[in-house]
């Protein structure tokens, strides 16, 4: 019998570890012969722990497992599944079903550090076929699939490989940012964990696309496991030949290593990434140079998501138009999107481009979890923008949110019910800013600490309304004098809560105190 | 704490020459500093800036721009608590004052463990938890601060 429970943190994070401890006792004491497999996550994470049991019928889970719940589900097993915390066919649960799933398409299914199993469920092929029709035919099939970079910018991924493809050079990089800082986000994290070997091979093909030979994958110290995860998994794909001199036996070679952040959210962003790999602050670079020209060590570099890289293994398996068959408009493809915060149905969605937010929210999030009714959404992390549930039209598309001033981001959703008060969160969105600017620029390190304190006075009743104006003139100098996103976007949150959410910061003016004379 | 220095000169060198060979090694060695030392003690930076050919003042400015780098040794065990927006709709605001309140621990304030559907959530090493409510708190404080002890 096999019996599957996933090792992802966010499962670890509830007892996962002690449920399979117990399913193996139990296993023993029955004199089962069960092989307990720690699979990646589904991405359900309200019923994590889910695990899982194959029959006949297929696999059967059962959600929100404790250790004391092994004994009865081994009873169920063979009882056609009858126990409280069944939830029956895994693959029938509506939350996955409605899925459509390119980038996660392995991901909770085996052992994600099984290369055999890898193999077995489609990977490698988008490596083979890379290899078969060469570097340029490689760059114009991600070029027409239309994929636009995942970590948030939205920048076309080809048009990236092409410039850096152009650029001759000894020696180039490919790097992998998986510093996934934004709240709201674990997609970074769960595919890092739960399907190593898809990074991996989009990694090679970039490498191969444009005559890179080594790689970086930056991770976030907060990531524990998934620093385990990809370490383990470079070691084996090493000694199966899929990394190292030779990509597969071709002439192509390509190798890669993990380096560790130290917790700093801006070093999500792309040059001050870089900075960091070569062993300095963490400093945004002004740009030009592009990092396509002049990147890691001065030698052009692709840096892309995560997603980004993990979505190109099935573009080139499958064809360009496969991948642009999906979405709307100029937004391409599939989307993992994660449902986050104040949510009933948490967890990773991916689907094509286009669903709206309210059909994300409601009907696959099933409302909040306190059961009290939604007030607001960010979209797109810490420095996305508050949404109301009046905007729940908005389909998922880069430019629709664009056209609603926010952005689509990281494609984190966090939900929150009608308890949260917004002048608060537009204060720590300030907050946030303050704490992790990297200090380069001078709108963001002193714009986000003026802004903290304009913020306290209008949420403490003073003089309201002229400092709301100087909100937003604060918000224009931030937005438009930033180097980076982090000062750049800031305004985001601040304006959008500002703007949807105006009761809550007009609350103080009730109680207006006269200014001191 | 007994006062006594927690790191030789000897066990900072060989972590030193474990990554010197690479490039960009700076950020690998000062992450093995903290991990084995707890922190990276003043008296290290030179022997690093040393090493990679860099000036004291460029690693003292790294050490001091990375939050996971301490320049003083915690002497209570460290629960990192998520504070971040997901972890906020999710009540964290309600079990924070809980864990700030015991003085066996040090609660550190992060932003995102990625675990934002199963907040609110915090990590000990590199153990993570989630869901936590106040049972959950006073869980995660007694075992946090027992494990200290031992």
């Amino acid at each position: 019998m096999r019996l599957f429970v996933p090792g992802d943190a966010a499962a670890c994070a509830v007892g996962a570890d002690a449920v399979a401890a117990a399913l193996e006792r139990e296993a023993r004491a029955r004199g089962i012969d069960a092989t307990i497999v720690r699979n990646g996550s589904r991405g359900l994470f309200e019923m994590e722990p889910l695990i899982e049991a194959e029959t006949e019928q297929g696999r059967i889970g059962f959600a929100r497992v404790r250790p004391d719940d092994v004994a009865g589900i081994f009873d169920a097993i063979g009882n056609e599944g009858d126990h409280p915390n069944a939830v029956g066919l895994v693959e029938e649960i509506p939350f996955l079903k409605r899925q459509t799933r390119l980038t996660f398409a392995r991901c909770g299914i085996t052992d994600p550090q099984s290369i055999d199993e890898y193999r077995a469920l489609g990977g490698l092929k988008g490596l083979e076929r890379a290899i078969a029709i060469g570097p340029a035919p490689t760059v114009e099939e991600v070029v027409d699939s239309g994929l636009r970079g995942r970590g948030g910018a939205g920048f076309p991924t080809g048009i990236k490989w092409r410039t850096a493809a152009g650029a001759p050079a000894a020696q180039k990089y490919i790097v992998c940012n998986a510093d996934e800082g934004d709240s709201g986000t674990f997609a970074d994290r769960m595919l890092m964990e739960g399907d190593p070997f898809l990074l991996i091979e989009g990694m090679a093909i970039a490498g191969l696309a444009i005559g890179a030979t080594y790689g970086y994958i930056y991770i976030r110290s907060e990531y524990p496991h998934a620093i385990r995860a990809m370490n383990r998994a470079i070691e084996t794909a090493r000694r199966h030949g899929l990394l190292g001199r030779s990509l597969l036996g071709s002439a192509h070679g390509f190798d890669m290593e993990v380096r560790v952040g130290a917790g700093a959210y801006v070093c999500g962003e792309e040059t001050s990434l870089l900075e960091s790999i070569e062993g300095r602050r963490g400093e945004v670079r002004a740009k030009p140079p592009l990092p396509a020209l002049v990147g890691l060590f001065g030698r052009p570099t692709i840096i892309n998501n995560v997603l980004s890289l993990a979505a190109v293994p099935f573009i080139l398996a499958e064809g360009a138009r496969a991948y642009a068959d999906f979405g709307m408009g100029r937004s391409r493809g599939t989307m993992p999107i994660q449902l986050a915060g104040n949510i009933k149905n948490g967890g990773l969605f991916e689907t094509a481009f286009g669903i709206t937010l309210g059909e994300l929210v409601e009907e696959i999030g099933g409302g909040t979890l306190s059961g009290r009714p939604v007030r607001a959404v960010q979209v797109g992390g810490p420095l996305g923008a508050y949404f109301p549930p009046s905007m729940f039209h908005l389909p998922f598309d880069y430019e629709a949110f664009a056209e609603a001033d926010g952005l689509i981001g990281h494609a984190g959703i966090v939900v929150f019910d009608d308890s949260v008060d917004m002048a608060r969160m537009a204060r720590f969105a300030m907050e946030f800013c303050a704490a992790e600017s990297c200090g380069k620029c001078t709108p963001c390190r002193i714009g986000s600490v003026r802004g903290i304190e304009v913020l306290d006075r209008v949420i403490a009743g003073r003089e309201v309304d002229a400092n709301l104006a100087l909100v937003a003139d604060l918000c224009e100098t931030m937005k438009f004098g930033s180097l980076c996103a982090l000062g750049g976007f800031t305004p985001y949150p601040v304006m959008s809560a500002l703007k949807h959410f105006p009761e809550d910061f007009l609350r103080g003016r009730a109680r207006e105190v006269e200014p001191a004379t | 704490m007994s006062g006594q220095e927690l790191w030789t000169v000897d066990e900072a060198e060989q972590i030193i020459r474990r990554h010197a060979g690479r490039k960009g090694a700076l950020l690998p060695i000062l992450n093995a500093l903290q991990a084995a030392f707890g922190h990276v003690p003043g008296g290290v930076v030179p022997i690093v800036a040393e090493a990679l050919n860099l000036s004291r003042a460029e690693v003292h400015g790294v050490v001091t721009f990375y939050h996971d780098l301490k320049t003083a040794p915690d002497d209570r065990p460290v629960v990192k608590l998520c504070r971040a927006e997901a972890c906020q709709a999710r009540g964290v605001g309600r079990i924070a004052p809980l864990l700030e309140a015991d003085e066996r621990i040090h609660v550190e304030t992060v932003y995102c463990l990625g675990l934002c559907a199963s907040g609110p959530a915090a990590m000990v090493g590199e153990a993570v938890f989630g869901r936590l409510d106040d049972a959950g708190a006073r869980q995660l404080i007694d075992a946090t601060a027992r494990e200290a002890v031992r």
